[in-house]
This record gives C-alpha cells, structure tokens and sequence, in this order.
C-alpha cells in the first residue's frame, strides 16, 4: 500500500468503519449463549466428573483392592484399605477419594483393571461445606448406583478406542 | 410574609420540582444505560447479556445499586480522608449541574443562559478535578498514574473540541444553546460540518475517558486506574457520574450537531414526535455509538493518544476553524450580518 493509499485510508476512517461495521453484523447474529441451569451443553462420552464405584449386573462390588489408583493418582487424593472377606475375596474396607485434592486426570480410571472406579458425567456436586467432599465408600457405590446406565453407555461409546 | 413567598418562595419550589424532574429521568437513564451497555457488548459478542434478574434482565441495575448501596465504604488509611470523599461527589455533581443549560425542546430548558455553550464547556473542564482529586487523595501509585493520564488526555482533546465549538458558532452567531439548535431548522449541521462532528464525537469519547480512549483504567496496566482504592458508593459514585457524563456528551453532541430537538424533516409524520422524544432519539443513538466503538475497537497506546490530539486533531480543528469562516465570509452566509 503506498502512502497516499495508507494515509487516505486513514483520514477517511475506512478500517475503522469496516471493523464497526463487522461488529453490527454480529449484533444482529443469533446468539450462542447456553441459559446454563435451564439448557446445558453436550458432554463428551470423555468428559471426567464426579467419581463412582460400580457394581456388576448381580450387585456384588467390582472392586478388588488391587491399589493401583491409589498408586497411581499424582495428587494422592485416594486412600484405601482392604482385608478379606469373610467368603475369601479381596474386598476393600476402606475406599476415600479426597474431592478438594483431586485433579480430575482420569488416570484411576485408567489403572482400574475391573472398571470399577470411574468417572462419570456429573459434574453438579458442589457442596456448602468442605467435609462433604470427603468421599467415602459408600457415597462412591451410591454414585455409582445412581449414574449406573449413563456410565455403562459412555463405556460402551469408548470401548474402541481403549 | 406574603409577598416574600410570592417573590421567592414560589419560584423556588418550582425551580426544584423543575430540578428533580430532569436529574430523575437523568439517573433512570445511567442505571439503565449500564445495562444496554452490558447487552449491547454482549450481542456484540453474540452473547445475550443479563437477562436473569427480572424479565430481559431489566432489574439488573436496581440489583447491582443495591448491592453497591449495601457494601462497606473502605477508606485507605494511607489516603487524605476528606478530599477522597469528595472527589466521587465532585464527579457526581459536576455531570449533573450541566444539564441546567439543555434544551429539551422549545423554551423547555431550566437555565436559558446567554453563554449556554460556555458553561457547558467550563462544567465538562471541571469533570477532571474530581478524577485528579481521587487520584491524589487514595495516595496510590496506580490511582495516581491514572489520574495524570485522565488530567492530560482531558486537557488535550478539550483543546480542538473548543475550536470545534467555535465552527459551530460561526455558524450560528449566538452562545445561547437553544439558538444553536434553532439554526438548524434547515439542515443539521453535521451535514455540512461532517468531518467536525466526527471528530467532535471522537474528542468526547477521550473527554469522558471511554474506549478507546479509557488510559486512566487501563486495567491491564494501571489496574483500575483513579477508582483503584474506591467501594461501595463512593465508587457507585463516580460510575454513575462517567456514565451521566456520557449523556450528558451525548446530549452536547446532539444539539451542536443532531439539531437537538428538531425532527429530521420539517414534515407531517415527523412533526408530530414531541421535540423531547427527538432529543432523547438522538441522545440514545449517541449512546448506542458510544458502546458500539467499545465493542469494536481495542484500547489506544498513550503515545498514540497525545499523538491524535495534538497532531492530528488540533491541525484539523484549526483549519476548519479557517476554512469554516473563509467560506461564511466570502459567500455573505454569516449569521446576523449587517
């Protein structure tokens, strides 16, 4: 652009009224706002929430204390202790997922060999007070009863690619 | 007795009821002006703004006042406790006073003062006081910073908005604003003073310290700039002056050169509008461009700023001031010749 060009261009206010121009296009646009609590957005079958033990079909716990996302989880948010059961299988005794520590990587999820810890779609469990958000095990198999079929379907939409 | 209250009395009553009758609608309009601004930006950027409180979001304001209203006023100990409560309150003021000198329409003006113009001009000079003020009083390097800015940019742009000021008044012979507006029966004069009135228009953008010209709150650098160390109301203040200052510009623009009151043609639809509508039209319409270019244009560098005050407004203004009256002489088309 030579100078008379560039310097005409900016005594006429030529950029400047094409850029005013772009944004009333975009004033008339349709809007893309999501109106949160009432729509919500699509999740990806990916997408890593709140945790949940799972079961299997005849509600015997998939767990079996193998540790490994204990030893596994860079933030050390999972503690879990395990005795044998009274009919000789490895069960835990304890199983604490500390949710203020957690760092949502999905590597438990990863490391479980029998899918039993994983993280689900829901990602509304905030809390008024800190405690709440100790899980225990209990709090985690009741998540896990409660999101049951939504994890079974994003299992099942990942499988090919595990 | 009787005649004192005839005499004072009377007229002062009215003379309030007059008052609040123009700063009520004025303080409507700047809480309801933040939240055009808050959706206007947000369609802008293909959002769809506050729209929870209330229906469309029309509570938002009375919401964000009281929430305003109910905090706590923290004073810097550092800070000159005096001049840091008075500074939002000389903000306050000062963009309320000058709507004294508006006309609304024919003869509807509270104050029809011979040197309308003048007072105006003088009152919106003011407005830098109550940014200095606060900036030196919060006794913090940010605040303080950004009040420099404000002072210079302020003064810059002053400069060539008078000479603007004054090609309009060739054109029209008289101070007195409601003959400013009367002179452009025939034709507003952004028509034959366009490149005036834009320029005009872009000296009261720096002159109310809005986007692009917004240094003094430069929040990347200058954090918040002269209201750094404000809360509360007396920050709610001194948004509530930046925004009435912004009508108030908007209304100067409308009367140099939207015609003020006047509808656009002197014809039977248009006719039947009342003059304040007009005006407020043209008031809103400044408004929308005001918000628009903040949606539109990123923030000037301060060199840049003090470049296109002194170096490129300050040489047009003068020239037209030149050329302007050139013309008016040589054609015989000043005002009240002979």
């Amino acid at each position: 652009m030579g100078f008379i060009e560039k310097n005409t261009r900016a005594i006429l206010l030529i950029e400047l009224a094409a850029g005013m121009a772009l944004t009333l296009k975009y004033f008339f646009r349709r809007k893309v706002t999501v109106n949160y609590p009432y729509e919500k957005g699509p999740l990806s079958p990916r997408f890593r929430g709140e945790h949940a033990l799972r079961r299997y079909p005849n509600g015997e716990e998939r767990c079996i204390a193998c540790k490994l996302c204990e030893a596994i989880c860079p933030a050390q948010a999972i503690v879990i202790e395990a005795q044998p059961r009274d009919d000789g299988s490895r069960r835990t005794t304890r199983y604490d997922i500390d949710m203020t520590k957690c760092i949502y990587c999905g590597y438990c999820e990863e490391a479980c060999p029998v899918d039993a810890i994983v993280e689900g779609p829901n990602f509304e469990f905030a809390t008024e007070t800190r405690e709440e958000l100790m899980y225990d095990k209990d709090k985690l198999l009741a998540n896990g009863d409660q999101w049951e079929t939504e994890i079974a379907e994003r299992l099942r939409l990942n499988s090919p690619f595990r | 007795m009787v005649e004192i209250w005839d005499n004072y009395g009377l007229p002062m009553v009215w003379m309030i009821l007059k008052i609040i009758a123009i700063v009520f609608p004025i303080m409507l309009s700047v809480a309801y002006l933040t939240l055009a601004e808050r959706k206007v930006i947000g369609a802008m950027h293909l959002r769809k703004g506050p729209n929870v409180v209330g229906p469309f979001g029309l509570f938002q304001p009375l919401a964000d006042g009281l929430k305003l209203f109910l905090k706590e006023t923290i004073i810097p100990s550092g800070a000159n406790r005096g001049v840091f409560i008075l500074a939002p309150c000389v903000t306050f003021v000062l963009a309320l006073i000058a709507w004294a000198v508006i006309p609304f329409d024919k003869g509807m003006v509270l104050s029809n003062i011979n040197v309308g113009i003048l007072y105006l001009f003088a009152i919106s000079s003011l407005g830098v006081y109550g940014i200095l003020m606060a900036g030196w009083a919060s006794n913090s390097r940010y605040a303080f910073l950004g009040a420099m800015r404000s002072a210079a940019q302020m003064i810059s742009y002053e400069v060539s908005m008078g000479l603007i000021i004054i090609t309009v008044l060739l054109c029209v012979g008289s101070l007195n604003l409601s003959d400013i507006v009367m002179a452009q029966r025939e034709m507003w004069f952004i028509v034959p003073l366009f490149p005036m009135g834009v320029i005009f228009f872009v000296s009261t953008l720096a002159e109310t310290n809005r986007h692009p010209f917004d240094l003094p709150e430069a929040e990347a650098e200058l954090v918040a700039g002269y209201n750094v160390e404000y809360s509360a109301m007396t920050f709610a203040l001194f948004f509530l002056g930046e925004y009435a200052n912004m009508i108030l510009m908007s209304a100067m623009t409308s009367v140099l050169f939207l015609g003020g009151w006047l509808p656009p043609f002197n014809a039977i639809p248009f006719t039947w509008i009342p003059g304040p509508v007009w005006f407020a039209l043209k008031i809103a319409f400044c408004l929308f461009i005001f918000i628009w270019v903040r949606a539109t244009f990123p923030r000037y560098r301060y060199d840049q700023l003090m470049r296109l005050g002194w170096k490129i407004f300050l040489p047009l203004s003068l020239a037209a001031v030149a050329i302007v009256s050139g013309i008016l002489v040589a054609f015989n088309l000043t005002p009240n010749h002979g």
